[in-house]
């Protein structure tokens, strides 16, 4: 598979001062799932903002490195093109527009398109066969909608700008493990059947890994770890950190194996 | 009774006209979060340049395209040179730069035209129409119902091009949210520019319309304080609530000096307004037609 998204070394400070990303790499095959995974401060929204350049918004900047989709160069380029040649974004937090109709909010994710209201139809319909409770909820204020219908909402707009990849911020944050499962179903969908690749930022890494077909882990700005997401669930340190399986007792924090364990991916 | 009515149909008439000067606010409330302190600034610069160009001897309706042309470039160049360096700075800051850009409006309008009052004639009498006055032997201006009725087109208008236009709903879309609107690839400059050139088309009806009345004069740049009570009244984001609340704002205090104002000695008229605007924010504080806050708990 070759790649069709990479990033190439970047690194990423807010601020002037700030430094977030300490060189990261990664690449996203097409027509893939690729998970980056970490705690909260590791860097995977920066990340996925620097690819989409909402970066440039909240007073960060790409510093070194390159960013290419489809072997262009896209670290320059502003999110309206960038969401016009295939790449979009779903927030973290979902963020909805809270006063307009759920409808309202697909349509206003087909802005980039200069299509025809027929096209914009078939485009609405192919949404609601994916999110049929959306359906259900068309004419309500997305506001007033629960969380759930909130996230279908957000990737429902972002498939409303006919993306080829979607970087998807933290899907699962705040919504019941059932919600969670049936929005996962439906990304695993979309990748198979849309043939969209998606790039998803999680801490919920159980899920993550079991719909991801591979996956990097990422600790204070850095990759310190990557692989198959077969593999990575079953490697130990994984487990041990992230999914809180360990093998055997309790292990505590003041344990020296535990200490060099963590430190070697620090490293 | 008559007189009653009269007094209604006056004050609702004046209404109107700060309906039209609320309206700058609400386009750009909505569109940005902004509380656009220089909109009255906008209306006298407007109605200086609108009379200005009259004044060289062109026909009012190249001089009414001419002035919308300027306003169209104040709108652009104050997106780009005051509201672009500020994106995702709090509202105050944004606040905070609408009134600096108040005072440099006035400046620059008084340095091009200069200060001295200007009279726009639009060719619409500011007399009573003879058939109401002879059959329901009332006084109601046909300027005051020219202007209700251009008001009313205005607004009309924009609500349908906010309710069902692509462009409507980016707007929409940009006012709940910036950054979400940025991540599915709305440009929010063009968006900002647009705003502030309807905003400046608005402000350039409104000072037209009060420059014909009152000339075009530094006064027209106060008139916006009337429009803070409509505002309240109506909520800041609603262009129906603009209107609603001009119409109430006009009446009330029109009514409020005639019948109430002899009991306490008169003039109350310029203070009533913001009692009415007080006691709203009091039982609601989102206003009439205003968009509730949607918060989840």
């Amino acid at each position: 598979m070759s790649a069709y998204l990479s990033i190439n070394n970047i690194e990423v400070i807010y601020d002037h001062v700030i430094l977030v990303l300490k060189g990261v790499s990664l690449e996203v095959p097409q027509g893939s799932i690729v998970a980056l995974l970490g705690a909260n401060g590791a860097g995977k929204s920066t990340t996925l903002k620097a690819i989409s350049n909402l970066l440039r918004a909240e007073r960060g900047d790409v510093t070194k490195g390159s960013i290419e989709f489809q072997g262009q160069r896209i670290d320059q380029r502003t999110p309206n093109d960038l969401v016009k040649s295939g790449v979009i974004q779903v927030m973290e937090g979902r963020h909805c527009f809270g006063h307009l109709t759920i409808e309202e909010n697909l349509l206003t994710g087909a802005y980039t398109r200069s299509i025809s209201r027929a096209e914009l139809k078939t485009s609405l319909d192919r949404v609601y066969t994916y999110f049929p409770r959306l359906k259900e909820r068309r004419t309500s204020q997305a506001g007033y909608t629960s969380g759930g219908e909130q996230q279908m909402c957000a990737i429902g707009r972002a498939l409303m700008a006919n993306p080829q990849m979607i970087l998807l911020d933290e899907p699962s944050m705040g919504l019941a493990p059932q919600i969670v499962e049936q929005i996962f179903e439906i990304v695993k969908d979309l990748n198979s059947k849309e043939k969209i690749s998606f790039l998803l930022a999680e801490q919920n890494t159980m899920v993550a890994l079991r719909y991801a077909d591979f996956g990097y882990i990422l600790e204070n700005g850095r990759v310190v770890m990557e692989g198959a997401a077969k593999e990575l669930a079953t490697n130990e340190d994984v487990k041990e950190f992230y999914l809180g399986l360990s093998s055997g007792e309790r292990k505590s924090f003041r344990e020296a194996k535990h200490y060099r364990r963590r430190k070697r991916w620090l490293a | 009774m008559a007189f009653f009515f009269e007094v209604l149909i006056g004050g609702l008439l004046s209404g109107v006209m700060y309906s039209l000067v609320a309206l700058g606010f609400v386009l750009i409330y909505k569109a940005s979060g902004v509380f656009n302190f220089a909109q009255g600034a906008m209306v006298y610069f407007a109605a200086l340049t609108f009379a200005g160009i009259i004044d060289m001897g062109v026909p009012i309706p190249l001089a009414f395209l001419g002035a919308f042309v300027v306003m169209i470039a104040l709108g652009v160049a104050t997106e780009r040179i005051v509201l672009r360096p500020l994106v995702n700075q709090p509202q105050i800051t944004l606040f905070m730069a609408t009134i600096g850009l108040t005072f440099f409006v006035e400046g620059l309008a008084q340095i091009a035209w200069g200060a001295s009052t200007r009279r726009i004639d639009l060719g619409i009498q500011d007399e009573p129409i003879p058939w109401i006055l002879d059959n329901m032997n009332m006084v109601v201006s046909s300027f005051d119902l020219t202007a209700a009725a251009i008001a009313g087109v205005l607004v009309a208008v924009l609500a349908a091009f906010f309710q069902y236009t692509k462009i409507g709903r980016a707007l929409r879309a940009v006012a709940d949210d910036h950054q979400a609107a940025l991540s599915i690839g709305i440009p929010l400059q063009h968006i900002w520019g647009i705003i502030w050139s309807v905003a400046g088309f608005v402000a350039l009806v409104a000072g037209m319309l009060w420059g014909a009345r009152n000339g075009a004069q530094f006064a027209l740049t106060f008139v916006a304080l009337k429009a803070l009570p409509v505002l309240i009244l109506g909520g800041f984001t609603s262009v129906l609530g603009a209107i609603v609340g001009g119409l109430i704002i006009g009446s009330t205090e029109k009514l409020a000096e005639v019948f109430i104002g002899p009991m306490v000695g008169g003039g109350i008229e310029n203070w009533f307004p913001y009692v009415l605007a007080l006691f709203f924010l009091l039982v609601r504080p989102e206003g009439l037609f205003g968009e509730k806050h949607i918060d989840r708990v």
